[in-house]
């Protein structure tokens, strides 16, 4: 067999069935054997729409990704996709060509050094420079990315390895001497928890990406529930708490809702789920919950007092950690009544500092879109966000309540990282509706990928809240630039709807608030991919927000 | 206070790197850095030594215990470890101040490697101190030249 053959051999026993990749010189024995496999792969138009697809597809399914690029130019564009999966901890596989490994180190026809420009920013990477080592290195790279706190791996493979001959046998054994995440919390360090738990009155969860990774989100409203804890989410946690529910605090920090930021600068106990007090999250750090005993529940021990120092460190998955946890508070006898004076004053923060915009007659607010989305969807879509005033928008204003549903960009902050995140959302998950909620700065950071989503029929919907400006940038220089407006107007844009229409997509101009509703039924019903250029209130800004290094109750803007 | 840390290592192509990378991402600074393997082919120790006052140790050694590549990590206690490192040291040695050198050798117990018409190579083990204390005698000589090796340590006792 050849490697070539054996690189799909591996792929299939690890059970992939989508691809999102771009061919080239180095990689052209590799998509000769896919050519004849029964695994699909889609055409990408530029490589890191491919990595962006293969993260959109890995966050709504739990299921590894996988991207293909050729040497040189294809690995490189790749690196800000790989660069986003690593900081946001999903799991995914990325399969560069490289230059014939006789050629490597020379400065041959696209050669760069994948392994070397991507080695800060993936989980782990490999040279394949024996073909006997492919189903070896296949099987780790997936079981590495997958496991543990997920991240992105890099496999560079030589031509001439593509073209070699092997005695293929499928990989079973995993022997990984530096590698062996922790699964179970330390027994008396869940007794200490559940302790504070039991005795605490002011208690807030805090809740982050790695419960989805984990899939602990029922464990998690199980322990909402008995120990009346509201819980407040991060910008991944998002949809890990149902938004609906009366314990939910929302999304915290820079930009979260003033209740949540109140509640955890007060609250007496934090309890931490895989989340890593990430300085959007914290604010100053001297006030981040200062006076509150700190529980915190992780995979990765690295991220245990890395920012803050915490009482109670739990290395383990959230998952399996919190069914011990839940049952030891069994054991405890809690008097749930004990938090019902803090439940009080969270409800009464609530009603004192609501999320808020001013509504206009005719002129579009963006937070009206977003809102009208959750009520066309009836909240059941999955929603992808590009970056910036869109990404908070969307994260405010639709009450996120499902695990996966809520796909965006948050440790790199990757504008054009939406669209093709919603392509790869769609393909792992076709019955469901997904929407990117964009700006017409980042829409237009991968707007190529409209022609994939076209040539597959891969029906998602944009819905670009059209201001003209690189919004959230216009909003810092407003609040402290002195409205010195320096290149953030995009003085010059395309018509999207017609741009939409050229690559063969429905596109429509929408300019007055009552045609917002129509506008989504009408995309939805399409049944093929659209693109609603929302024309909204230019200068709208996200309230509430803390600036920079502020503790994050100093929230400026969004009262009524 | 200075750290020693014992990181043993899978002997796999770019670990070395691996770890280089990760110290200057995180912005820890090594203060001195020697590889070698062990009696296990496919494994190689690293000795690294590095300032626990501007860096935390513990995130130090949490970072690299998250490289795939990194199979153990020992933060050597200086109260119960052998510290060594060696230097070569190459000296301007006239026949005037021959002696005088052949001296401080042999206070130190410094090998003398090679002898030429003013030059003169001295290989010194021995803690980091007692090196530093060499070179500072040798330099008013005019030292040409030093290299030395990053510090190895290894435990007492049976561990």
């Amino acid at each position: 067999m050849k490697g070539s053959e054996a690189i799909v051999e591996s792929l299939k026993a690890e059970g992939v069935e989508a691809i999102f990749g771009l061919p080239g010189g180095v990689v052209i024995p590799l998509y000769d054997t896919l050519y004849d496999a029964d695994i699909k792969h889609y055409l990408v138009r530029h490589e890191q729409g491919a990595a962006h697809m293969a993260d959109g597809y890995a966050r709504a399914t739990g299921k590894t990704g996988v991207c293909i690029a050729t040497s040189g130019p294809g690995a490189t564009n790749l690196v800000t996709g790989i660069a986003t999966a690593y900081m946001d901890s999903t799991p995914m596989v990325a399969i560069t060509g490289q230059v014939r490994s006789g050629l490597i180190g020379t400065d041959a026809f696209q050669e760069a050094d994948t392994t070397g420009i991507t080695q800060p920013i993936v989980k782990h990477s490999y040279l394949i420079k024996d073909v006997k080592d492919i189903p070896r290195i296949f099987k780790e790279a997936f079981y590495i990315a997958s496991s543990g706190r997920p991240g992105p791996v890099v496999i560079d493979i030589p031509v001439d390895m593509q073209l070699a001959e092997l005695d293929y046998k499928p990989q079973k054994k995993i022997n990984l001497l530096g590698y062996k995440p922790t699964l179970k919390g330390n027994r008396r360090q869940i007794k200490a928890a559940a302790r504070l738990i039991a005795r605490a009155e002011r208690p807030v969860i805090y809740a982050g990406g790695g419960i989805i990774s984990s899939g602990a989100d029922r464990e998690l409203r199980r322990l909402a529930k008995m120990v009346q804890t509201p819980v407040t989410t991060t910008l991944m946690g998002l949809g890990t708490f149902p938004e609906t529910d009366k314990l939910s605090l929302g999304m915290l920090g820079m930009h979260g809702t003033g209740y949540a930021n109140y509640a955890v600068t007060n609250c007496d106990l934090l309890i931490a789920i895989g989340a890593r007090f990430d300085d959007r999250v914290t604010g100053k750090l001297a006030t981040f919950a200062a006076e509150a005993k700190k529980i915190h529940i992780d995979q990765d021990p690295a991220e245990i007092s890395k920012n803050v120092v915490v009482d109670v460190p739990i290395v383990g998955d959230a998952r399996t950690v919190l069914k011990d946890l839940l049952e030891e508070l069994k054991k405890l006898e809690i008097d749930t009544g004990r938090t019902e004076p803090w439940l009080r004053q969270v409800s009464d923060w609530k009603k004192s500092h609501p999320l808020f915009y001013k509504d206009l007659k005719r002129e579009i607010m963006p937070q009206f879109v977003v809102e009208e989305i959750y009520r066309v969807t009836k909240g059941k879509a999955i929603i992808c966000t590009e970056v910036g005033q869109n990404q908070m928008w969307a994260a405010l204003f639709y009450q996120h309540s499902k695990a996966r549903n809520f796909i965006s960009s948050g440790g790199l902050g990757t504008m054009g990282f939406g669209f093709p995140a919603a392509i790869g959302a769609k393909i792992g998950r076709p019955r469901e509706t997904v929407i990117d909620i964009a700006g017409d700065g980042s829409f237009q950071m991968n707007i190529q990928e409209l022609s994939t989503a076209v040539n597959y029929n891969i029906p998602v919907i944009v819905a670009i809240l059209n201001n003209g400006y690189l919004g959230m940038v216009r909003q810092w220089q407003e609040l402290f630039w002195n409205e010195r407006y320096s290149e953030t107007c995009i003085e010059c844009q395309p018509d999207f709807a017609r741009v939409a229409e050229a690559y063969g997509a429905l596109g429509i101009t929408i300019k007055d608030k009552n045609d917002v509703t129509d506008a989504l039924r009408a995309a939805i019903k399409a049944k093929r991919p659209a693109v609603l250029d929302f024309r909204v209130k230019r200068d709208e800004n996200v309230f509430p927000m803390v600036p920079a290094g502020k503790s994050i109750t100093e929230m400026i803007g969004g009262q009524k | 206070m200075k750290h020693t840390l014992s990181v043993l290592v899978e002997n796999k192509p770019g670990a070395l790197a691996r770890i280089a990378g990760l110290f200057s991402r995180r912005g820890f600074n090594i203060d001195s850095l020697a590889v070698g393997i062990t009696d296990d082919p496919d494994v190689s120790r690293m000795t690294i030594t590095v300032d626990g006052k501007e860096h935390p140790i513990e995130q130090v050694t949490k970072q690299l215990h998250k490289l795939i590549n990194v199979i153990k990590i020992t933060d050597l206690d200086p109260h119960n470890t052998v510290a060594r490192e060696l230097a070569l040291i190459k000296v301007k040695s006239p026949a005037r101040s021959r002696g005088e050198i052949m001296q401080v050798a042999e206070i130190f117990r410094a090998n003398i490697l090679d002898v030429a018409r003013n030059t003169m190579i001295l290989e010194i083990t021995g803690t980091t101190e007692k090196v530093d204390a060499i070179e500072e005698l040798l330099t008013p000589h005019g030292i040409v030249e030093i290299v030395r090796t990053g510090r190895i340590a290894i435990e007492r006792g049976e561990k």
